[in-house]
């Protein structure tokens, strides 16, 4: 304090004499900066700050645009443009100066020009185009603060395009002898590894270089890559452990030099790095788990220091420990480790503590217990993060035994919150945990109307439909009545009541739930009552139109009674004249259906409302009139969507010269094409598709039959299987716990005595858990979300019962399955491993015959590549056999002579065999490739495989179900999904059962709609054998953009044309080739062609034209050309494509496919 | 990955603002706002940690953040940065400022806005931990400072001027006593 004193008093003649001056006009330009500050400190309103910053921003721009202005006052000039900034106004008009600055300035004027561009600019302002050259400029200065702002702004922001231009010169800085330098390089290049990870695919090597530098400070920073890389691929690096672990015990044991501590621990931010990279190396693999043990219980020990960097170490190796291979001495360990943090007194750990506790029961429920009182006492902490934590920890270990007690402790903190986002997530815990193990209809429909009236009409849409859902789904059982009942009964209670306070959401579905279910109660009340409530709700104010358009759809189908029909006369009157057409169109309805009860009966059936109707979503009926009207000269119809998308195109400024318009045309033809009428009758052949838009559009604008269809059957069978995959069975760990019988035992060592009604709500939160937990664990494991569980008990041992006698189902035909599956399964790693061309079958090659009779006369060889050849527009490659299965060389049906010729195949056949007489005959004739077995479950009763077939304008996935059980699969429904993917089922009829001992087949097209190195498709298969529950079977696979790569046939001439046209580039250098008998340039792009599929237009001495496309539905592509040259003793390829995606995604299968021969 | 930096006073008045994702300046203003309204709102004997704003990421960021006198720094991170880890950095960068500005106070951060963000770059690079050792960052800041005073007198003429300029009388600042208040406080680590 006495030195701030002294300042003061030393300051105090020049403060004075400051302020005389201030008017004189006599100023520094550090004071222009003061005058600005002390400015705006004097302010009352923001107003008035708006007026002084507007001043400010106007002299600041006479300023800069002034000739006069030096480097140094514009130096001064920026810092102040960066404060108005920081307070929110735009200095847009001083961007390109500070760009200017970091160009002409000084070090030090560079210095804040650089600052001002990284705090102004992003990374695809324009304006950053003009800072490349000055970047590289600086980067090879020999100035190392320089090289320093260089490589701090590159990693701040760079376009992305522009990376390869300095790419070069920051990876030679990796060599750099200062290490400053090294270490910023490495990370200026993990930066660029996130925005283009093709574009530094070919340095990983110098990444390792980096983390085997001598100086520890470059090996931290290039952890931060190889924690994002492991975090992506494990399994890439799992060579890497050892070094991991060598380096993380060098740190723990102190071999750092002195500097690296903090706080006398050894570099800590270093120790948790390598702990989180250890985590992801260990996950689910016991053998790399097993190298870290002995480190991680030695930074466990370590670790001990009271100090708060201490804790983070410890933290993050308690969460490495659960993560990796169970090992149960340190789990032990870890558990008591967590167990300090949610007793500590410090209310940081106690929240980490928490987090931890979190994460660890979903591993074993159990390691709950020891702390039941201090979890009872962080509900009621002062700190909402704290309680709300705690929750979060609640939700995890509920069960059908607490969930009432744990669902009032989540409503009362919804009642005390105001936050927005603590409130949807709640409201959604609180839904799915009533929905899972709600023990009785009455607290469900109670603590549902508690969701929907704390949820109001922030909470997520999908609470209301899946209630709605769960309503309206089952079968019309006692149950089920008493279940709509109840809520009818309850909903009628509350809008008797004041109704000016429940949310727009939940009178939405008060009112479909008393339009759909009404009649129940019918009988033993008036008729009218209900719709005297649904027509004083419609006359409310608050009232929402939306709302008033679900009351008016909800009396539609109440109007039975006399009663009834006249009270809908006259809120008919009052809403057929509404502004609003949503409310007007309703009224209408109302009106014709209430006098017509015939035709009422027919649109609204009382009983069967259930059944969704069969909607002609892609209009097929309209297509005669269609094409009438396209006939008589109409204009084809556009989307909302495309009619934008020709309008931004038309007021676009056209870049390209004018003697370019051809090419342009060109181009844009596959965009016209999307848009011919022809569209239109294609989607009604794709009706999957579009099924799911109307769905959009029938939720939005809220007609009848919208309403009802979502909740129909189809539209959440996905969402309902998605959520059945979290489920993670619960292992059951031994560790020395108390039973919960017990907790007074349990005392926390805080020392508090806990009261009376603590340890009750103790033992009411964690009921169920501990040593008779492992019944209902495994029973809640089970339980899919879908289903309501009103009896707990009952249906958990009905559940059992069924497991058992599905076991001994399976024992019965196990052995003999079991010993032939394997069987089967070892011949198909072996034909996925060795990847060469497998067999085809007898029956295939027969129908090839018939299919080609031309071919049939001539020797075997030749009549095969002739068959190849003359599969014209369907077979697609011609004469390479990529991934494709080579022909058969002979014709003969016999598999005896077969096997004979080829004796190494045989080994794959037992499983190729069935499989491959699967195949359609139409797609049997096409390049396909191997089968890969996606799944199959524990007993081997049924085994999934896939297999793709290269169409000319698709790719055709086949997912072959093999069942080899003797009872038939039912109710079997496939789903593929992935976004970056178009997928579309093209089997005839859908399948729904596969006998016993049978394989069926799904066919779908596949196509990316938007180009990606590789993507992932996630399927599922659900599926029920008789007597037996429904089960699932999950897969996925993955596919390359390479297999969706077509050659791109075009002479030289257009493919000139072409690449005049295309605006993204790529260029890039790649390996060549070499071998004995061919010019380097032939066998590299032979090689490419080969793997990838292109189409080599052209060879002329050094340089070779490369075309193909890229599927995107029928008939439509993306071109993408590839230039190549070459350039002393690598291929210089230039990239051109339409799509800005597609060159980049290219190369890396090019770089790719190069590395590989 | 640090997603941004906001250090403003207890008024919610912004003194450094450093994102290392984009937003649009519209929407940083608003994160700025939205994250003084979440974090002034809390007890100085809470914990350091907040979860659920909704405009940096959703659910995959997390506010850590420290209270100095006047001051908030709050560090925007997403799931893979530790908790307790980020806080002792905010412990080193305000020590680092201390040590830089000799008893650093809201004041240098205002007329020293540059320089603070020189500082934040040695220790955080492009939403990166770069350095976490407190000498090799003032170090790093010397050496750039040392240039600054070889490469001309004037410049290193208005440290000592603002140094001056900033007891200038700001009706902010209690006038007569309370003048340590402004100062932030640097805890010699103490217990959170």
């Amino acid at each position: 304090m006495s030195d701030v004193v002294e300042k003061t008093l030393s300051a105090l003649p020049s403060l004075l004499s400051l302020d005389s001056q201030a008017g004189a006009g006599k100023l520094s330009p550090s004071s222009k900066l003061g005058n600005l500050i002390k400015g705006i400190t004097e302010l009352t309103s923001k107003h008035e700050e708006e007026t002084l910053i507007k001043k400010e921003l106007e002299s600041i721009k006479e300023q800069v645009a002034s000739p006069n202005t030096t480097m140094r006052q514009m130096k001064e000039i920026m810092v102040r443009a960066i404060y108005c900034e920081m307070l929110g106004y735009q200095a847009s008009f001083s961007y390109i100066h500070a760009i200017k600055l970091a160009q002409q300035g000084s070090v030090l004027e560079k210095r804040v020009g650089y600052l001002a561009v990284s705090l102004f600019l992003n990374e695809t302002d324009e304006f950053l185009l003009l800072l490349v050259n000055t970047v590289l400029k600086d980067l090879q200065s020999t100035n190392l603060i320089e090289v320093c702002m260089a490589l701090t702004v590159v990693s701040q922001m760079f376009p992305k395009d522009m990376i390869p231009a300095i790419l070069p010169v920051v990876e030679e800085k990796l060599t750099h002898p200062k290490e400053i330098i090294r270490r910023k390089a490495v990370l200026a290049l993990y930066k660029f590894y996130l925005i283009a990870p093709n574009q530094v695919q070919h340095i990983h090597s110098k990444f390792r270089k980096a983390l085997c530098d001598k100086d520890p400070g470059v090996m931290t920073a290039s952890l931060h890559i190889y924690l994002q890389l492991i975090k992506e691929n494990p399994e890439s690096y799992k060579d890497l452990t050892g070094s991991m672990v060598t380096i993380l015990r060098q740190v723990v044991g102190g071999k750092l030099p002195l500097d690296f501590n903090y706080h006398s621990v050894p570099a800590p931010w270093l120790q948790i790095q390598l702990l989180r990279i250890l985590a992801y190396l260990g996950k689910e693999d016991q053998g790399t788990s097993e190298m870290m043990y002995d480190v991680l219980e030695e930074s466990l020990r370590r670790a001990e220091m009271n100090h708060n960097i201490t804790y983070a170490i410890l933290f993050e190796c308690v969460k490495t420990i659960y993560t990796v291979h169970p090992k149960s001495q340190l789990l032990e360990k870890a558990a008591e480790c967590i167990g300090n943090f949610v007793l500590s007194p410090k209310i940081n750990l106690k929240y980490l503590g928490l987090k931890a506790l979190t994460y660890v029961v979903q591993q074993d429920a159990n390691l709950a217990l020891p702390h039941q009182m201090t979890i009872i006492e962080c509900l009621d902490h002062s700190d909402v993060i704290i309680k709300r934590e705690t929750l979060e920890l609640l939700f995890r270990i509920t069960n059908a035994q607490n969930v009432t007690v744990i669902v009032e402790k989540m409503l009362e903190f919804l009642r005390l919150t105001c936050d927005d986002y603590s409130t949807i997530d709640l409201v959604g815990k609180v839904a799915e945990l009533a929905e899972k193990y709600s023990p009785d209809n009455v607290w469900f429909i109670q603590t549902m109307n508690s969701v929907f009236s704390l949820g109001g009409d922030v909470m997520q849409p999908d609470i209301p439909n899946n209630f709605l859902r769960l309503l309206a789904e089952g079968v019309d059982n006692v149950e089920d009545r008493q279940l709509r009942l109840f809520a009818v009964d309850s909903y009628v209670s509350l809008l008797q009541g004041e109704t000016a306070k429940l949310p727009q959401r939940f009178l939405q579905v008060i009112s479909w739930v008393l339009g759909e279910y009404s009649y129940l109660r019918e009988e033993e009340s008036d008729p009218g009552s209900v719709m005297r409530l649904l027509a004083r709700l419609l006359d409310q104010r608050h009232t929402s139109t939306e709302t008033r358009s679900w009351v008016l759809g909800a009396m539609t189908k109440l109007c039975s009674s006399p009663v009834s029909v006249a009270l809908a006369r006259d809120v008919c009157e009052r809403y057929s004249g509404s502004l609003n057409t949503v409310l007007r169109q309703k009224a209408q309805e109302l009106m014709i259906l209430s006098q017509d009860t015939k035709l009422r009966a027919r649109v609204l059936p009382a009983e069967g409302r259930l059944e969704s109707p069969e909607v002609d979503s892609s209009l097929s009926f309209l297509d005669g009139y269609v094409s009438d009207a396209l006939a008589a000269g109409a204009a084809p119809y556009k989307s909302p969507h495309q009619r934008q998308e020709d309008l931004v195109q038309e007021k676009a400024l056209s870049l390209e010269p004018y003697g370019l318009s051809l090419p342009v045309s060109l181009s844009s033809c596959s965009i016209t094409d999307r848009r011919s009428p022809t569209l239109l009758s294609m989607s009604s052949g794709l009706s999957g598709n579009s099924t799911e838009l109307s769905h959009q559009e029938g939720s939005t604008t809220l007609k009848l039959e919208g309403v009802k269809r979502v909740w129909g059957k189809d539209g959440y069978l996905a969402q309902q299987q998605s959520a059945g995959e979290t489920p993670t069975p619960l292992v059951e760990l031994p560790s020395p716990l108390l039973s919960p019988q017990s907790p007074p035992s349990q005392k926390p060592s805080s020392g508090l005595e806990p009261d009376q009604e603590k340890r009750q709500l103790a033992s009411s939160l964690f009921v169920g858990l501990g040593s008779h937990n492992s019944v209902c664990l495994m029973g809640r494991a089970e339980t899919a979300p879908r289903h309501f569980r009103r009896k707990p008990r009952g249906e958990s041992s009905s559940g059992a019962s069924e497991g058992s006698s599905d076991s001994s189902h399976s024992s019965r035909s196990a052995a003999v399955d079991n010993l032939l599956h394997s069987n089967l399964l070892d011949s198909t790693t072996v034909a996925s491993e060795g990847g060469a061309a497998t067999t085809t079958t007898p029956q295939q090659t027969s129908q090839r015959t018939l299919d080609h009779t031309t071919s049939n006369g001539n020797p075997h060889v030749e009549g095969t590549e002739q068959r190849v050849e003359a599969g014209g527009p369907l077979s697609l490659i011609r004469g390479n056999g990529m991934v494709a299965v080579v022909p058969p060389t002979h014709t003969q049906t016999d598999p005896q002579t077969q096997q004979d010729l080829h004796p190494a195949p045989a080994l794959e056949r037992p499983r190729d065999l069935p499989l491959t007489s699967h195949l359609p005959a139409e797609l049997s004739g096409l390049a396909r490739s191997e089968f890969t077995p996606l799944c199959s479950d524990q007993d081997s009763s049924l085994a999934l495989s896939a297999c793709r077939v290269y169409k000319e304008d698709a790719l055709v996935l086949l997912v072959f179900i093999s069942n080899n059980n003797d009872s038939a699969l039912h109710q079997m429904v496939l789903q593929l999904t992935c976004k970056e993917l178009e997928i579309s089922c093209i089997s005839g009829s859908p399948l729904k059962e596969v006998k016993g001992h049978s394989v069926s087949v799904c066919l779908h097209t596949v196509v990316m709609k938007r180009a990606s190195v590789q993507v992932e498709l996630a399927g599922l298969l659900s599926y029920q054998r008789p007597l037996g529950q429904p089960q699932a079977a999950q897969f996925s696979l993955s596919l390359s953009l390479k297999h969706f790569l077509r050659p791109l046939t075009v002479s030289t001439g257009d493919y000139g044309k072409m690449w005049l046209s295309f605006s993204h580039d790529l260029k890039q250098n790649l390996r060549l080739v070499t071998t004995e008998h061919q010019e380097p340039l032939t066998a590299t792009l032979d090689a490419l062609k080969g793997k990838l599929h292109l189409h080599v237009v052209d060879i002329i001495g050094s340089e070779g034209i490369v075309a193909c496309r890229l599927l995107q539905g029928p008939g439509q592509g993306q071109p993408c050309l590839l230039h190549c040259r070459v350039h002393a003793d690598s291929l210089a390829v230039w990239l051109r494509s339409p799509v800005p995606e597609l060159p980049d995604s290219l190369l890396y299968h090019c770089q790719k496919a190069l590395t590989e021969t | 990955m640090i997603k941004a930096i906001l250090i403003f006073n207890n008024h919610g008045k912004p003194r450094l603002i450093r994102f290392y994702e984009y937003f649009a300046e519209d929407v940083q203003q608003q994160i700025i706002r939205e994250t003084f309204h979440l974090v002034s709102k809390r007890d100085d004997n809470v914990c350091n940690f907040l979860e659920g704003g909704s405009l940096i990421g959703g659910s995959d960021y997390k506010l850590i953040y420290r209270h100095y006198a006047t001051l908030y720094f709050v560090f925007c991170v997403d799931s893979s940065e530790s908790e307790l880890g980020i806080l002792d950095l905010i412990q080193v960068f305000v020590e680092t400022l201390d040590k830089c500005f000799e008893n650093v106070c809201e004041l240098d951060l205002i007329f020293h806005m540059d320089k603070v963000h020189f500082i934040l770059q040695e220790v955080v690079m492009g939403g990166m931990v770069l350095e976490t050792n407190m000498n090799e960052i003032v170090g790093q800041v010397e050496l750039q400072n040392r240039m600054e005073k070889s490469e001309g007198g004037f410049s290193a003429a208005p440290a000592r001027a603002v140094s001056a300029v900033k007891n200038i009388n700001l009706p902010e600042m209690p006038r007569n006593i309370n003048i340590g208040d402004i100062n932030i406080k640097v805890p010699s680590l103490s217990p959170f």
